[in-house]
């Protein structure tokens, strides 16, 4: 199971607390993870892609394992621990301003 | 005895208010969405108990809701299982997808609009400020966006469609952002005949279609804007608000930016009414439930002091239509108050005598019962409240 974190904004939305589990395909990518939580919650759709280009939108940030993976191609396969189960990959809000 | 129910969208959630007919006591249910920007809400003339919601947020984009039972519970609307696989077996879920209409058959001329710089700018999706069911069909509803467009849905909010013919009619190049984005904030169905909508937007100016959306035309002569190189420009007004009664469709009242204005051949043409106002600044405008010449304005210093003269907080009521003004100032604030109230935050029951609502950028909602002669907070520390709208209920 991948374990995701979203931001509390998305979990309001969502209607879920803490992390939420999901069963994804391999291999595990930033658009299998996200297909997969589109596809649970679909009331996030829209929220951390653009609905028609599918690209990340721009005040929203992926990151895993301590690292950011914002910038990685969508289809590169993520961290072992990822795909494992053993590390959430990481949805946050960019922080903009104090 | 009928009841009220006050439709508060705020900065930070949304808000229910509610009271028996008196309009006395009053419970408070929220916040609904924390921690979302609620711009408006809004429930259907023909089910009141079916709402509409426009919850949306910089980082995250726009969120539609739907109540069907008053505001207890929501949903997005088209998430059910069984709504949300196409034939081809995708997901669909597309009650939050506002694209605007670029295809040949519809969306042609597409157009840019005027950028803070006087560069040419291309449209950009933003948010929903305003949502306005339809006076049929509880499932058919309007959606006035920002960058300046207008959505309809036909299907209870599941999906939304541009009526092109707005952005794309020849003035679009010519339409500019308000200091508050280039919204389209306004939209006034005429329940006479339902071909015609008129709508407003900042800094563009009214707009009318008379057959249904398909094509529109600016109804701006008679205004004043002396921040345009042409000061009686067809587009590019800032106009804040407009509003009707309902039994006189033609007779419309505006905010603008500086000026309160009325027409009465349906926008046609348009005449200064601010008369003896002690500033003409504001945003809303509203008109009383039983008497169509009464109207409503909250002046406010300036454009750029964004608060009542010298911290009084006072509404402003006219019964001869404008021109004549007379400060209501029981129960509110006259010392140190330095709110605003925007442009979708003043609305009216239909109770009699009529009632009054308005909200504040600092958390107050008042209330009057008796056509504005007297004021009471319902509410006092609510975030800032950018809309409100009330139901009359049986």
């Amino acid at each position: 199971m991948i374990h995701v974190v979203l931001p509390p904004h998305l979990r309001t939305l969502a209607r879920v607390d803490g992390e939420t589990e999901l069963e994804v395909k391999t291999p595990v990518t930033q658009r299998s993870v996200l297909d997969a939580l589109e596809a649970k919650y679909p009331m996030l759709r829209g929220t951390i892609r653009d609905h028609v280009t599918q690209l990340r939108r721009p005040m929203v940030r992926f990151f895993a394992c301590g690292e950011d993976l914002s910038h990685e191609p969508p289809d590169a396969p993520l961290p072992d621990a990822i795909a494992k189960g053993s590390e959430p990959f990481v949805i946050i809000g960019a922080i903009a301003g104090g | 005895m009928s009841k009220v129910r006050v439709l508060v969208g705020t900065r930070k959630g949304a808000f229910i208010l509610t009271s028996d007919g008196v309009r006395k006591r009053w419970k408070v249910s929220g916040p609904h969405f924390a921690g979302w920007e609620i711009y408006h809400m809004k429930g259907s003339a023909v089910n009141p108990d079916r709402i509409y919601a426009s919850q949306t947020s910089g980082w995250f984009g726009q969120i539609i809701q739907r109540s069907d039972d008053g505001g207890k519970k929501w949903n997005t609307p088209g998430s059910s299982p069984e709504e949300l696989k196409s034939p081809d077996g995708m997901s669909k879920a597309e009650s939050n997808k506002f694209v605007y209409d670029t295809s040949p058959e519809t969306g042609k001329p597409l157009t840019t609009h005027q950028w803070y710089d006087g560069t040419q700018h291309p449209w950009e999706f933003k948010r929903v400020w305003h949502l306005e069911p339809s006076l049929q069909d509880p499932d058919h509803v309007y959606a006035g966006v920002e960058d300046a467009a207008l959505f309809e849905s036909k299907d209870g909010g599941k999906s939304w469609h541009e009526l092109a013919g707005l952005r794309g009619s020849d003035t679009g190049p010519k339409w500019q952002p308000g200091a508050g984005g280039m919204c389209l904030h306004t939209i006034l169905l005429d329940a006479s005949n339902p071909n015609r909508i008129s709508i407003a937007i900042s800094a563009a100016g009214t707009f009318r279609t008379d057959d249904g959306g398909k094509t529109w035309k600016p109804i701006n002569r008679g205004l004043h804007s002396q921040f345009l190189p042409d000061p009686t420009a067809e587009v590019g007004h800032c106009v804040h608000r407009i509003a009707f009664h309902p039994s006189r469709p033609n007779t419309l009242f505006m905010q603008k930016h500086w000026d309160v204005m009325r027409s009465d051949n349906g926008g046609d043409s348009w005449q200064e009414v601010s008369g003896n106002l002690p500033t003409d600044f504001g945003f809303p405008i509203d008109v009383h439930a039983h008497e169509p010449e009464t109207i409503y304005v909250v002046p406010i210093k300036s454009d750029s002091e964004h608060y009542p003269l010298k911290g009084r907080l006072r509404v402003y009521r006219s019964r001869a239509g404008g021109n004549e003004w007379e400060a209501l100032t029981k129960g509110l604030p006259q010392r140190n108050c330095y709110v605003n109230v925007l442009r979708d935050a003043m609305s009216v029951d239909s109770l009699e005598p009529c009632g009054i609502y308005f909200g504040t950028t600092g958390g107050q909602v008042y209330a009057s019962a008796d056509s504005g002669d007297s004021w009471k907070a319902i509410v006092h520390d609510l975030p800032a409240v950018l809309s409100v709208e009330v139901q009359t209920l049986p």
